[in-house]
């Protein structure tokens, strides 16, 4: 296109040839290097400052900095280190990860598994929205660690009260979002559908379902972040495995090293989680990708 | 093939004694008053009008997305009550499901008729052949342009054999160049499928180019001023819409549509009154100098 371009304009008679022979392994390598320039700028200024706060983070703790903040008790990058190195052999530490990993699974499915179906009826029926949406409402605003005391007299074991409030914790996020996809869906497409023979079942498996997904998957990745927090805040009042649990027990046990290793553990799942919805989003969604 | 290349000509539209009005707080609005259109088999039938005129509204109720407060249409003796695959319809905008490929898009009219995958797919693969888009096949809508998004759209509704096509505005939306390519594709395939198009533009080039009759309509609200039938031979040609013939329709239909945007943009436009004034602003604001 350029070529013709350049033509048509008549400045240059020099037309653009293509390459004829294979091109060498330097020019595909400067190609590419030209064509993933921003990524390749954000992965290295990442990295970089993924090392300067370890940096920071060191000389505050070797010096121990006192200035508002008191860094005297804070574990130093290293000693965080070895301790994670020891944890990664210790079966107990190991558990509290699975643990966690086990309650984020189940808590989230089941919001997932309520929330996307119920979101997606009550956006189609005005009577269910009309019946559940002011309900919903009310309880949306509680947070979930208020829940805490009640999850414990409603269910008989701990377990499964911490479950219910990591449910509780990415439902509504959930809920709202695909409620929201539900009301932008197009309306030109529901009548493009209709006057192609679609009766109602059809049309919400193959437009209003479709449409409203980049919403449902929002909501996922919102409610995955929230499940954590709900969860980790569960763990700390009334577990006795789990991450959280590992951090609060850290604190009790003066294992300073430890408290950050949590923190850190707990920020890497969170991570691990929401790149997993996202992939998962990618392969839903195939239309989408750029 | 054989629900697509029909040679009897089906697919007679009328709509009697139609009125449309809308419920308002201040009462009803009317929308559309006292109009009979017709279309016979194998008819390409436009509707030009000032814009709010209610040519859409009439549209979309032979389509049998709006009910009419008064009146009937019906189609071949059958009276509409609601969309249907009998009834293809092209939106003004572009209407593909952007979650389908280019040729799901095409066969999704055929798979709501329960027609087996491979027989489907085999159906779309010729009719998209016939629009010159197979190479798109695999695309998603996003990555088209939007002439070619529009040509997708009237093969998915040519695709279930409709006995009338419904276009509301088209083209409204595209360059000049691709409008007439566009109007050029289209006049092919009503040739060679048979089936009667009603057609509602604000191009009175594109009317008369197209159709065997042009109806005009007054300002809301909206009813049938003129129809006009247009005698011009076919095959019809781009350099046709310099001949005297077309030009004295196309001055016709002008005159009728100016005298009727006039009223509904609430009488004649007060030209008159800045006819004795010469104002030379020089960099002052109007408020200035007045």
């Amino acid at each position: 296109m350029p070529a013709t371009a350049l033509a048509e304009a008549g400045s240059a008679p020099a037309v653009v040839t293509p390459p004829t022979a294979p091109p060498s392994f330097g020019t595909l390598a400067l190609r590419w290097y030209r064509l993933n320039r921003a990524g390749l700028r954000a992965t290295a200024i990442g990295v970089i400052s993924l090392l300067a706060f370890l940096l920071v983070w060191h000389l505050l703790t070797t010096y121990r900095v006192v200035f508002l903040v008191r860094f005297t008790n804070v574990p130093s990058p290293l000693a965080v280190y070895a301790s994670f190195s020891k944890a990664i052999h210790d079966p107990k530490f190991l558990m509290h990860i699975l643990l966690s990993c086990r309650r984020i699974f189940i808590g989230f499915s089941l919001a997932a598994i309520v929330g996307v179906p119920l979101g997606l009826i009550m956006g189609r029926f005005k009577l269910v929205h009309e019946i559940i949406f002011p309900v919903a409402e009310v309880l949306r605003p509680i947070p979930a660690i208020a829940w805490v005391p009640m999850a414990i007299m409603l269910w008989p074991t701990n377990e499964q009260s911490i479950v219910f409030i990591t449910f509780l914790g990415s439902f509504f996020p959930i809920l709202v979002n695909t409620l929201h996809g539900m009301s932008l869906v197009d309306p030109v497409l529901v009548r493009a559908a209709q006057c192609l023979g679609a009766r109602e079942r059809s049309i919400f498996r193959e437009v209003y379902f479709p449409a409203s997904l980049p919403h449902i998957f929002t909501g996922l990745t919102v409610g995955m972040g929230v499940a954590w927090v709900s969860l980790i805040a569960a763990e700390m009042i009334s577990g006795q495995y789990g991450i959280g649990y590992f951090t609060w027990e850290a604190y009790s046990l003066v294992q300073y090293a430890d408290i950050a290793l949590g923190m850190i553990a707990i920020g890497v799942l969170g991570l691990g989680s929401s790149v997993l919805i996202r992939g998962a989003g990618r392969l839903v969604m195939p239309w989408s990708a750029k | 093939m054989s629900e697509v290349s029909v040679n009897t000509p089906k697919g007679h539209v009328e709509v009697k004694n139609f009125s449309l009005a809308y419920e308002t707080i201040e009462g009803a609005v009317q929308a559309v008053t006292d109009t009979q259109i017709h279309v016979k088999p194998g008819e390409f039938v436009s509707i030009v009008g000032p814009s709010g005129c209610g040519k859409s509204t009439l549209l979309n109720a032979v389509a049998g997305f709006l009910k009419p407060t008064t009146g009937i249409v019906t189609v071949d003796g059958e009276r509409v009550n609601g969309p249907s695959a009998e009834r293809g319809m092209v939106f003004q905008q572009y209407s593909l499901f952007p979650w389908k490929t280019v040729r799901e898009n095409v066969e999704f009219g055929l798979k709501m008729r329960g027609m087996p995958r491979s027989q489907r797919e085999r159906a779309a693969r010729t009719l998209l052949g016939l629009a010159g888009l197979e190479a798109f096949e695999k695309h998603y809508p996003e990555r088209l342009s939007g002439g070619m998004k529009q040509r997708v759209g009237i093969v998915r509704a040519l695709a279930t054999g409709p006995k009338v096509l419904l276009l509301d505005e088209p083209f409204g939306a595209l360059d000049a160049q691709t409008r007439v390519i566009m109007q050029q594709i289209l006049t092919n395939m009503w040739q060679r499928l048979k089936i009667s198009v009603l057609f509602v533009t604000h191009d009175i080039d594109e009317a008369i180019f197209l159709s065997d009759r042009v109806y005009c309509m007054t300002a809301r609200p909206g009813s049938i001023k003129a129809e006009i039938p247009i005698p011009l031979e076919r095959p019809r040609q781009q350099s046709m819409m310099m001949s005297s013939e077309f030009l004295a329709l196309r001055r016709g239909l002008m005159s009728l549509i100016r005298e009727e945007s006039l009223k509904a943009m609430g009488g004649e436009i007060s030209d008159m009154g800045l006819q004795g004034l010469n104002i030379e602003l020089h960099g002052h604001s109007l408020a200035d100098v007045i």
